[in-house]
C-alpha cells in the first residue's frame, strides 16, 4: 500500500481479506510445486540411472541372458502398439461417430456409453486374462496379436469418448448448413465434422498410443517376452515393459542386465513425452 | 397457375398484390400448413403464394413462426424428430412436403443462409467447392470458374482472389457471410431462404449484402425473414406480416408500409408492440 492509498471503509475486513487471499496463492502454488516435484524427481532419477547404459548397442543388440541391448523389445513393443493404435482407433472413432452424430441420447448409445466408461477403469490385467482366454487358449500359444489386441481393448474407450466429445463441439449450425446444400448424413459427418474435430482426436489417439506403450499387465498373458529378435506377431513377442520387469525381478542379480531395465524405463518415458509433445502442436 | 385461382381457397387475408401481379407467376404456393414442435403448434393454417424472381420478407414479432415457416421451404426440420408439417407446400407444381420427395434433392434447388455466418472448417475454395460438388462432376479449370462466379456474385472475389487457400474461418463476419451466400449460389438453386442474414453484421456488410440481394433477385426468389422492418421496407417486393403462428396480412410492400389492411400488422408497423 502507498501512501497514495484510497481510504477504505473498514480496514480490519480488508486486511483479513488481503490475507485470506495470500494464503490460498500460497497454498495454490505449494501444491502444483508438490505435484510437479514428484515428477521431476522420477524424471531424475531415470536419467541419473538410466543414462550410464545409454549406448548405439542397446539400439542395435538383443537382450541376452547376461546383458546385451534393448532391439528386440523396442521392435517388439513397436509393432503390438502399432497394431493396438490402429485397431483400437478404427473402431474407437467408428463407436465415437455414432454415439455422437446417430446414437445421441437414445437408450442403445446410452448403455454403450456407460460401457465404454467401465471398459475406461477397467484393470489392464483383466484385459489380458480375457485375450487370454479367448485368443491364446484357442490359439494355443502366446502371440503379439493377442497382445496386440490387448492393447487395443485398452485404447479403445479413451478414442471413443474423445471423438465423441470433439463431435459434440463441432457447432450444430454447422451441420445445418450442410445439410441445407443436400448434403447426406454420412457426408456431413466426414467432410464437415471430421475436419472440424481432427485435431483433437488426434491428440486424443496420440495420448492413447502414449499410454499403451507402457502398458505390462496385458502383455503377460498374451504377448509374453522373448530374448530373441521377433517380428512374427503370430509368434511370443518381446516387448520393453515386460523385458523392465523381467529384468528387475527375476534376473535382478545381474548388474547388466538391471542396467537395461533402467535405460528401458529411461527410453519409454522418452518416448511417452515425445508422443505427448507432438499431440500439443497438433492440437494448435 | 394463375395466382387468382387460388386466392379464391385462402381465407382470412387480403392479397392487394394480386392487381398488381396478375402476371407474375408463383414459385411456392402453400396451402393449410401447420407445423408441430411435438405437441406445440408454431404456424396455424398458412396459405401464401410467394412470386418467383421477386424478393418476399415475412416479418413480425419474435415467436411469430416465421423462421419456423422459412425452414419448411426445405424441409431442414426432417433433421429433428419430432417436428413435423401438414398440409401442403407447392413449388413448380411439386407438393415438397410430401415423404417422397427427397429432401437432399430438394435442398439442391432451395438454398439457405442462416442469421450465424457458417463457414465451414476448410478453405475459401472448400468451402464454395462443397455444395457443387455434391450434385455436379466438374473439371478442376470449369470449379475454378465456378468458385470465381460464385465469389464474384457475391462480392468476396475482390476480397478473397489471393487467399482461396485461407481457412474459411479466419474471414471477418462481414466477409463470412458473404461466403455463405456465395456457397449457396454456387449450387445454382432457385430459391434462396434468407434467415436474419444480416442481424448478426454491422452496418457496412449489412448495407453491402442487400445491395447484393437487389443484384440476386434478377436470378433466383428470395425469401428472407427479417426483424428490421425498414430492411423489409428496402429490399423486398412482397412482405408478411405473422403474429404468433398465423398469417395475419400478406401484400406489396409499398402498400403493406404505407396502407395496411389490418389494424394489429399496422401497430406493428408503428412501433406499437414487437
Amino acid at each position: 500500500m502507498t501512501s497514495q492509498a484510497l481510504p477504505v471503509a473498514d480496514g480490519g475486513l480488508y486486511r483479513r481479506r488481503r490475507w485470506a487471499n495470500s494464503v490460498f496463492n500460497f497454498a495454490c502454488v505449494g501444491a502444483t510445486l508438490f505435484g510437479v516435484v514428484w515428477l521431476a524427481l522420477i524424471v531424475f532419477e531415470l536419467i541419473v540411472r538410466g543414462v550410464p547404459g545409454l549406448d548405439l548397442g542397446v539400439f542395435t543388440t538383443r537382450t541376452q541372458m547376461t546383458g546385451g541391448g534393448l532391439g528386440n523389445a523396442i521392435v517388439g513393443s513397436l509393432l503390438m502398439t502399432a497394431a493396438g493404435t490402429v485397431l483400437g482407433t478404427i473402431v474407437g472413432i467408428a463407436a465415437g461417430t455414432w454415439l455422437a452424430e446417430y446414437g445421441r441420447n437414445g437408450r442403445l448409445a446410452n448403455t454403450v456409453r456407460f460401457i465404454s466408461d467401465i471398459l475406461l477403469s477397467a484393470p489392464s490385467i483383466i484385459v489380458g486374462l480375457f485375450i487370454y482366454a479367448i485368443m491364446v487358449r484357442p490359439m494355443g500359444h502366446f502371440s503379439g496379436w493377442a497382445g496386440g489386441v490387448a492393447l487395443a481393448i485398452i485404447l479403445l474407450p479413451v478414442v471413443v469418448r474423445t471423438t465423441e466429445d470433439q463431435l459434440g463441439l463441432v457447432p450444430q449450425n454447422l451441420r445445418e448448413a450442410a445439410s441445407a446444400l443436400g448434403a447426406h448424413r454420412w457426408l456431413i459427418v466426414t467432410k464437415v465434422c471430421y475436419s472440424g474435430a481432427r485435431a483433437g482426436i488426434v491428440t486424443g489417439v496420440l495420448l492413447g498410443c502414449a499410454r499403451i506403450s507402457g502398458e505390462t499387465a496385458p502383455l503377460i498373458f498374451t504377448a509374453l517376452n522373448s530374448n530373441q529378435w521377433t517380428s512374427n506377431m503370430n509368434e511370443v513377442m518381446a516387448n520393453l515393459p515386460m523385458t523392465i520387469y523381467q529384468n528387475m525381478t527375476i534376473n535382478s542379480f545381474i548388474p547388466d542386465l538391471v542396467q537395461l531395465a533402467w535405460t528401458g524405463g529411461l527410453l519409454l518415458t522418452a518416448t511417452i513425452l515425445v508422443l505427448n509433445i507432438i499431440a500439443r502442436f497438433v492440437a494448435r | 397457375m394463375s395466382l387468382t385461382h387460388a386466392a379464391d381457397d385462402i381465407t382470412g387475408y387480403t392479397i392487394k398484390a394480386r392487381k398488381v401481379r396478375e402476371q407474375v407467376a408463383a414459385k411456392i404456393e402453400v396451402e393449410g400448413l401447420n407445423f408441430y414442435y411435438d405437441k406445440f403448434q408454431a404456424l396455424k393454417n398458412i396459405s401464401l403464394e410467394v412470386p418467383t424472381k421477386q424478393t418476399t420478407a415475412f416479418i413480425g414479432p419474435s415467436g411469430c413462426g416465421k423462421s419456423t415457416l422459412l425452414r419448411c421451404f426445405n424441409r431442414i426440420h426432417n433433421l429433428y424428430p419430432g417436428q413435423h408439417t401438414e398440409g401442403t407446400i407447392r413449388m413448380d407444381g411439386y407438393n415438397i412436403t410430401d415423404r417422397k420427395i427427397d429432401p437432399n434433392l430438394l435442398r439442391s434447388r432451395v438454398g439457405m443462409v442462416f442469421q450465424k455466418p457458417t463457414p465451414f472448417p476448410m478453405s475459401v475454395y472448400d468451402n464454395i467447392a462443397f455444395g457443387v460438388k455434391l450434385y455436379e462432376r466438374l473439371s478442376k479449370s470449369e470449379m475454378d470458374e465456378r468458385v470465381e462466379w460464385a465469389l464474384k456474385r457475391s462480392s468476396l472475389w475482390g476480397e478473397v482472389k489471393d487467399k482461396l487457400k485461407q481457412d474459411g474461418q479466419s474471414l471477418s463476419g462481414g466477409q463470412q457471410q458473404r461466403l455463405c451466400i456465395a456457397r449457396t449460389i454456387a449450387v445454382k438453386p432457385e430459391v434462396i431462404l434468407l434467415d436474419e442474414p444480416t442481424s448478426a453484421l454491422d452496418p457496412i456488410s449489412t448495407g453491402a449484402i442487400e445491395e447484393l440481394f437487389t443484384e440476386l433477385k434478377k436470378d433466383y426468389t428470395l425469401l428472407i425473414v427479417t426483424h428490421n422492418m425498414q430492411q423489409a421496407a428496402r429490399i423486398s417486393d412482397l412482405t408478411a406480416f405473422m403474429y404468433l403462428g398465423e398469417m395475419i396480412e400478406c401484400g406489396d410492400t409499398d402498400t403493406m408500409f404505407t396502407n395496411p389492411s389490418k389494424k394489429r400488422t399496422e401497430d406493428y408497423i408503428n412501433g406499437r408492440y414487437g
